[in-house]
């Protein structure tokens, strides 16, 4: 079958502003759509530029625009698609474009680095591991499945509104720490997301949700956030 | 760009990054990866890593050894197996302290499962010793550790990618990299480098393996004069996703899951009565061929079913979670209800560069190693794989010997200055290397290279090997290298250069990949992944020994042999 795919084009040190390019493709109902972009790079313009690693959905980093939704290209089949001999592909919104279908993923990591993305735990750790229920583990486990895609927050429209809102991803990151039973950091992670920029920027509008490429269920988890907000705030009065 | 360390660590999975940990505060540290640090290979890892926690049943260390030795066909160096094993328990719970999120049993202890090859009472019964995070253990592990090294304020240098080695009078004193985002070249001087650069799976057609897995550091090592281990030894792993290679890990089979040929018949009790479906992968991988050959391939065709259909939704879901999703995305299969069509795929590298037990870098059989320059995780060859890895073991090795790595790091850093590179500029034979590549009007792509390498190797050196087939391949492999000299680039930008990167990329895996076939032709037995059609018996007389391999150019490798070290057990034929 014929596809075409018009792709997001722009070269830092030679384009002044953004074009799109066609390319057309004989493609197979269970050809990724990486493997399309692979094949348009190698077969026909070696100079399309664009992230991949491990090609099934794992490392992270092939997260863009396909077909005005976002998606992971090797996680996307031709025949997952209704048009399927059309394809518009874009880069991730939110984020500047350095090159064609690659942004500039560093404010996005930024705000990782900032919920500090590590157990807190000053008491001495015993000898084997420590102790924790596994209903406590599992229910932290839909977070684990995150592979820093950034797709949850190129899509949310508080980002998009609101440069220092730290994002579902990050606050998704802030939610396994606060909820592992082994963290004892709970409260100073409370007060830093316990604001507008924090926590209570989300609006519930589920867009995060939608996009995940790993089915986590990213909104119902900022929401056990501000409920933990609320009631330690009610343990305290 | 000038850059000074202590320590560059090239690769940014779990080998550098527990390394680098292990460096402390008080070294100036960099990491440098080809892809951002949470993209690297490791985080792939499914189904768990070992250790004789004994937390589900009764577990010893030597019981660990054991079956590591005897998966590796006994060409593991017992030394290094046994350093393997009996760290492993400590290494788990220093991962948990760390915060990895393991799953965990009714009592609140790590949980545990049953894995290919690991038995109980020196192979008596199958035994759950793999510790798993779902089937997500690489994963949630690289996160963790990525995110210490935030803490820890580690300099990552990401998406740059390793060109040369820079070495002075037998010293190895930093590298040059190349940075994709502006195609500008930087020095890291240091006092130590670490290589931990994972495997080259990229090699063959079917592959678990990222398209980042090319052997970058494998290859340049080599040409700087570190010799290379039991190349011929490369693990295919039984249950790929048909025709894509996508990886369904063993702890499917740990759970319950079956291999069923066309008859719907569990083949693997005829082959290995004892633990089955949880036989090691070099011998299931043959199974399964073996099945297809003998025509019980499903519908005729080169694979045979995984079937996990009777171990229920909810162990599925709680347990299996990101295999299914694999299966429902990419073979359009509901694990709960129907069977996963599988073939083996090309998965991991026994062999590497040439290390001791400390990390260092060995350039010959006399133990001869270049100072300052260390290896480990799937870069490196210890050896504790031997000539078939134990699934669950690879996580383990690369943390032990990651830490190790670190450990004699930062021993010899306080031993030494910053060594002189007396004004030259390190930099210069990289920019050579590029210009020449850049201004290159030949006609050959690398793309068209690649895919015909990828297709000799899959069909010649993968499961089955034989002479006259071997042969042919060097000869091959010789030309496709000699048409990489009139590679050209068609992308003349700075930013993001794929077509540069790949051009480099394929030397390296034919460099490889030569070594790869040159130990398979030179090796007249049968031993672990390593299976000769012409000589299908293992040879313990002659060929007992690990395989070396020198660089030499544009001519095939010098290949050298040295002996396996054996402490506790002497080699037995290897029935399961």
């Amino acid at each position: 079958m014929k596809s075409t795919f018009i792709i997001y084009r722009y070269d830092p040190e030679v384009d002044t502003q953004c074009r799109y390019q066609e390319y057309s493709l004989e493609t197979a109902p269970t050809d990724k759509i990486l493997d399309c972009l692979n094949r348009i790079r190698w077969e026909q313009d070696p100079t399309l530029a664009y992230r991949f690693s491990c090609a099934h959905g794992i490392c992270g980093s092939d997260a863009m625009v396909i077909n005005g939704r976002i998606e992971l290209a090797c996680q996307k089949l031709i025949r997952d698609f209704r048009t399927a001999n059309n394809f518009v592909i874009e880069p991730l919104p939110l984020f500047n474009v350095v090159k064609d279908l690659i942004v500039d993923m560093n404010p996005f990591f930024e705000k990782h680095r900032h919920i500090r993305p590590y157990l807190i735990n000053d008491t001495d750790a015993p000898e084997r591991e420590r102790l924790q229920e596994a209903d406590n583990q599992q229910f932290i486990e839909p977070a684990l499945r995150c592979i820093l895609c950034a797709s949850c927050t190129a899509a949310c429209p508080i980002s998009r509104a609101n440069p220092d809102y730290f994002g579902p991803a990050a606050l998704l990151r802030s939610f396994r720490y606060l909820f592992d039973s082994r963290d004892a950091a709970t409260g100073s992670r409370l007060a830093q997301i316990d604001s507008s920029d924090g926590v209570w920027g989300c609006k519930t509008m589920w867009w995060c949700t939608d996009v995940c490429p790993k089915g986590i269920p990213v909104t119902k988890c900022l929401g056990q956030i501000k409920r933990l907000v609320k009631e330690k705030e009610k343990d305290r009065t | 760009m000038n850059h000074q360390y202590d320590v560059v660590i090239v690769g940014s999975g779990l080998a550098g990054l527990r390394a680098a940990i292990e460096l402390g505060e008080d070294t100036r540290t960099a990491i440098i990866s080809k892809v951002f640090a949470t993209r690297s290979h490791s985080g792939a890892a499914q189904g768990g890593i070992g250790a004789a926690l004994g937390n589900e049943e009764e577990d010893h260390w030597k019981w660990h050894m054991f079956d590591t030795v005897k998966g590796s066909d006994y060409l593991g160096d017992q030394d290094a197996i046994e350093i393997l094993t009996r760290d492993a328990p400590r290494t788990i719970f220093e991962l948990e302290h760390m915060g990895v999120p393991f799953n965990r049993t009714d009592d609140g202890k790590i949980a545990q499962r049953a894995f290919g090859g690991h038995t109980s009472n020196f192979g008596k019964a199958a035994i759950k010793r793999a510790c798993y995070a779902a089937d997500r253990t690489g994963r949630v592990i690289l996160d963790t550790l990525w995110e210490k090294c935030l803490q820890r304020g580690i300099d990552f240098f990401n998406e740059y990618q390793i060109m040369n080695l820079t070495v002075r009078d037998g010293q190895c004193c930093g590298v040059t990299a190349y940075e994709l985002a502006t195609g500008e070249l930087h020095h890291f001087h240091s006092k130590s480098v670490l290589l931990a650069t994972g495997g080259a799976g990229k090699i063959y057609r079917t592959s678990s393996n990222a398209f980042a897995s090319t052997g970058d550091g494998m290859a340049i090592a080599f040409r700087a004069g570190a010799a290379l281990e039991d190349m011929e030894f490369v693990q295919f792993h039984p249950t790929g996703i048909y025709k894509l290679g996508i990886l369904i890990s063993e702890a499917v089979r740990g759970e319950g899951g079956i291999l069923r040929n066309n008859e719907g018949e569990r083949f693997m009790e005829r082959y290995a009565p004892t633990i089955k479906d949880l036989a090691p992968r070099d011998m299931v991988s043959r199974c399964i061929l073996r099945e297809i050959q003998s025509g019980k391939g499903i519908e005729g065709k080169d694979y045979v079913f995984l079937d996990l259909t009777h171990l229920g939704k909810d162990l599925i879901a709680s347990k299996l979670g990101e295999i299914s999703g694999f299966a429902r995305t990419y073979a359009g299969v509901d694990v709960n209800k129907e069977p996963i069509p599988v073939q083996p795929t090309c998965h991991y590298m026994m062999g590497g560069i040439a290390t001791d037990t400390d990390s260092r870098v060995k350039i010959d059989d006399q133990n001869q190693t270049i100072a300052g320059l260390y290896a480990a995780g799937e870069c490196a060859c210890v050896s504790v794989h031997g000539a078939n890895r134990l699934g669950c073991n690879s996580l383990l090795d690369v943390l032990v010997f990651g830490r190790r790595a670190g450990r004699s790091m930062r021993r010899y850093i306080h031993t030494i200055g910053l060594p002189s590179l007396a004004g030259d500029d390190p930099t210069a034979e990289t920019a050579e290397q590029i210009a020449k590549l850049m201004n290159s009007t030949g006609k050959e792509r690398s793309n068209i290279i690649r895919t015909e390498m990828q297709a000799i190797m899959m069909d010649n050196v993968s499961v089955f090997r034989h002479k006259d087939a071997l042969r042919k391949v060097m000869d091959k492999l010789s030309l496709l290298k000699e048409r990489c000299q009139n590679i050209s680039i068609q992308d003349k930008g700075r930013c993001f250069n794929r077509d540069l990167l790949d051009a480099m990329e394929i030397t390296y895996m034919l460099d490889l990949a030569e070594a790869i076939t040159l130990g398979a032709l030179n090796r007249v037995e049968s031993r672990g992944a390593h299976f000769r059609e012409d000589y299908p018996d293992r040879d313990d007389q002659n060929w007992l020994v690990h395989s070396l391999f020198r660089y030499a150019g544009q001519e095939p490798p010098q290949f050298l042999t040295k002996p396996v070290t054996i402490t506790d057990f002497e080699p037995k034929e290897r029935k399961y």
